[in-house]
């Protein structure tokens, strides 16, 4: 493996520079070796992917980034009334997170319960029926899911809207604005939730699904109840991966443009107002809605805004990893 | 703290398979029961019938009864939760709970069964059950530590203070020195040896003379063929068994000229 020398046993007439042979052992031939140039290429493929798009990001947001004051609100870079690109891409940031966790809130919930109900309560025949329809959901295109969203959710989810907001009349320094199209952040939450669901639920399923019998034989013999047993058997040994998968789920949730730009009449604002219209928007939809029509300055702000849901996305991953890792040591793995 | 276990007419099935045929027998408290036999007659199975954590398995069932002290463990109006907590059970692998430390793992089944427990009780629990396990003074530096970090004989040790700790009547083990090197093997025997003086011990094993050693009652099992239930062929004293058996399988099992 050391030597250069050609190796008495290559085969005549394949490509193989001897120097190539370094670093790999001695049986690896044919298949083996295309196999591992493929997935090398295809990884440095990803990695060069990414760098361009980062690439592509801050070159093209630059000049958004250095421009002055006034070349920004001058040249109609930023929508009338703001004087800095942080007046927006700020309220835009606090959009998007906000629309992507109540989502989350919403959806990992209802995905770790129907994961269990399949993985561990459901008959069999159930069970796949049920896993089937959550496939199925994920095949639905995000413009039907706006279609839906604006036409039908709406105007019917408005009525529970405006019943949670007279529940919470009762806070003192705080007044609960409601709209009656409900087309607000939350009805947007709402359906972005939906739309996160089958990731978080297929990833949990998995995960609760190779939970060890030996683990879960221990507490039952223990004398645990079912429920029991899910909660000290199945559901750490799921955590890490629970949280992978609501990441994932996350990730969908911050990126998607359709459903919200079809559901939520928006506003650029850092409000907390929910229920209202003309409150919130998100970074995707805020570039759907402008960019066909952008030009110059304008596109460099779009691209910037661009940058920082790019930013988000990296550091909620990194966010998560962090967090899977940080329990290594209690995982198992061992 | 040791009941005595009556086994009537046992008739054990995966589906339509049946695994084990006609076992009745008798379990003493306070001893301890070996089941020997050669692999695949069915002594997991029936071991595994003696606290309902066989009917865990998708299609597996039970005809016949199992009576602790006269109680029907099969009877309608018992729940196989309460059967566990009265008859606990250590695997063929050691399996403490990854994600917990070897404190938690110990109050592992005393925080399912009534749920509160003061610090100063489970600091005393945990002390003891280890203490009972021979593991206290191996790990008393390291409770917080997870148990997955312990080695094959320390944590199959640690299962059995988990399973003593919620002070049952009998413990079932089922091979439970397979996994361990010789020195743990050792370990373990002798605290089954102190086991016994408060728990009636029932152990599979594949190993001839660790039944010799740690057992008081053998009972030997066998099949006639693949696809064939496995039966109980005889039960008696573990000395009268290995020296002077009634059935010639026994025998030929025990002096090694089996098959
Ligand atoms: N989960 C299961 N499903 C179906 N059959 C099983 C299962 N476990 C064991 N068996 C069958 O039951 C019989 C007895 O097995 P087992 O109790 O494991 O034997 P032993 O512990 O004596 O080696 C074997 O024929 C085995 O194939
Ligand atoms: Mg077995």
């Amino acid at each position: 493996m050391t030597t250069t020398d050609s190796p008495p046993d290559a085969k005549p007439g394949r490509l193989k520079p001897p120097a190539r042979r370094r670093n790999s052992g001695d049986t690896e031939r044919g298949f083996s070796r295309v196999f591992r140039w493929i997935t090398t290429g295809s990884g440095a493929f990803l990695l060069l992917v990414l760098a361009a798009v980062a690439v592509f990001l801050i070159a093209r947001g630059l000049p958004a980034l250095t421009a002055s004051p006034d070349e920004l609100s001058g040249k109609g870079g930023l929508p009338t009334g703001m004087n800095s690109l942080w007046d927006l891409v700020g309220p835009l940031v606090f959009g998007t997170l906000l629309a992507a966790t109540m989502a989350l809130l919403l959806a990992t919930p209802v995905a770790i319960g129907i994961a269990l109900f399949i993985s561990h309560y459901a008959p069999r025949r159930a069970a796949s029926v049920i896993g089937y329809v959550i496939d199925l959901l994920a095949a639905i295109p995000s413009v039907v899911f706006g279609l839906w969203g604006g036409r039908t959710l709406a105007p019917i989810i408005s009525d529970v809207w405006v019943w949670i907001a007279g529940v919470l009349d009762f806070l003192p320094f705080w007044t609960v604005n409601v709209t009656n199209t409900g087309r607000s952040l939350a009805t947007a939450s709402v359906v972005l939730a939906v739309m996160v669901l089958p990731i978080i639920t297929a990833v949990s399923r998995e995960v609760f699904l190779q939970t060890p019998t030996l683990h879960e034989e221990a507490a039952l013999a223990l004398g645990a109840t079912r429920w029991e047993m899910i909660r000290t058997a199945v559901l750490p040994f799921g955590r890490s991966g629970v949280i992978s998968a609501a990441m994932l789920g996350l990730g969908r949730a911050l990126g998607e443009t359709m459903a919200v730009l079809m559901i939520l009449s928006p506003g650029i604002l850092y409000s907390f107002q929910i229920f209202d219209s003309g409150q919130q928007q998100t970074i995707a939809a805020f570039i759907a809605s402008r960019f066909a029509e952008a030009s110059g300055l304008a596109v460099n702000v779009l691209i910037a805004t661009g940058l920082a849901l790019f930013v988000i996305t990296m550091v909620v991953n990194m966010g998560a990893r962090a967090i899977v890792a940080r329990r290594k040591e209690f995982s198992g793995a061992n | 703290m040791a009941q005595r276990i009556d086994v009537k007419d046992l008739n054990i099935y995966y589906g339509d398979f049946l695994a084990v045929e006609g076992v009745s027998m008798t379990i003493d408290p306070k001893s301890v029961t070996a089941f020997i036999g050669p692999s695949g007659c069915g002594k997991s199975t029936f071991l595994r019938t003696l606290n309902r954590m066989h009917e865990v398995i998708p299609g597996a069932r039970v005809d016949g009864s199992v009576e602790l002290e006269g109680v029907d463990l099969y009877g309608d109006d018992v729940d196989p939760v309460a059967v566990r907590r009265t008859v606990g059970m250590v695997f063929q692998r050691p399996n403490p709970f990854p994600t917990m430390s070897i404190r938690d793992n110990v109050l592992a089944g005393v925080k399912l069964n009534n749920k509160r427990i003061s610090k100063s009780d489970a600091d005393e629990l945990v002390e003891s059950s280890l203490r009972g396990a021979n593991l206290w003074n191996e790990v008393k530096d390291r409770l917080e530590k997870p148990g997955s970090g312990l080695s094959g004989g320390q944590q199959q040790r640690l299962c059995i203070a988990r399973a003593i700790a919620v002070k049952p009547q009998v413990v079932l083990m089922d091979e439970p020195c397979s996994a361990l090197d010789p020195i743990s093997t050792l370990a373990i025997e002798d605290l089954i040896q102190e086991l016994k003086k408060d728990y009636t011990i029932v152990i599979v094993t594949h190993n001839m003379q660790q039944a010799a050693r740690v057992s008081d009652r053998t009972a030997f099992f066998n099949i006639a063929g693949t696809g064939k239930p496995g039966r109980l062929i005889e039960m008696n004293d573990t000395a009268t068994i290995f020296s002077s058996p009634a059935e010639k399988a026994t025998e030929d099992y025990v002096s090694g000229r089996f098959g």
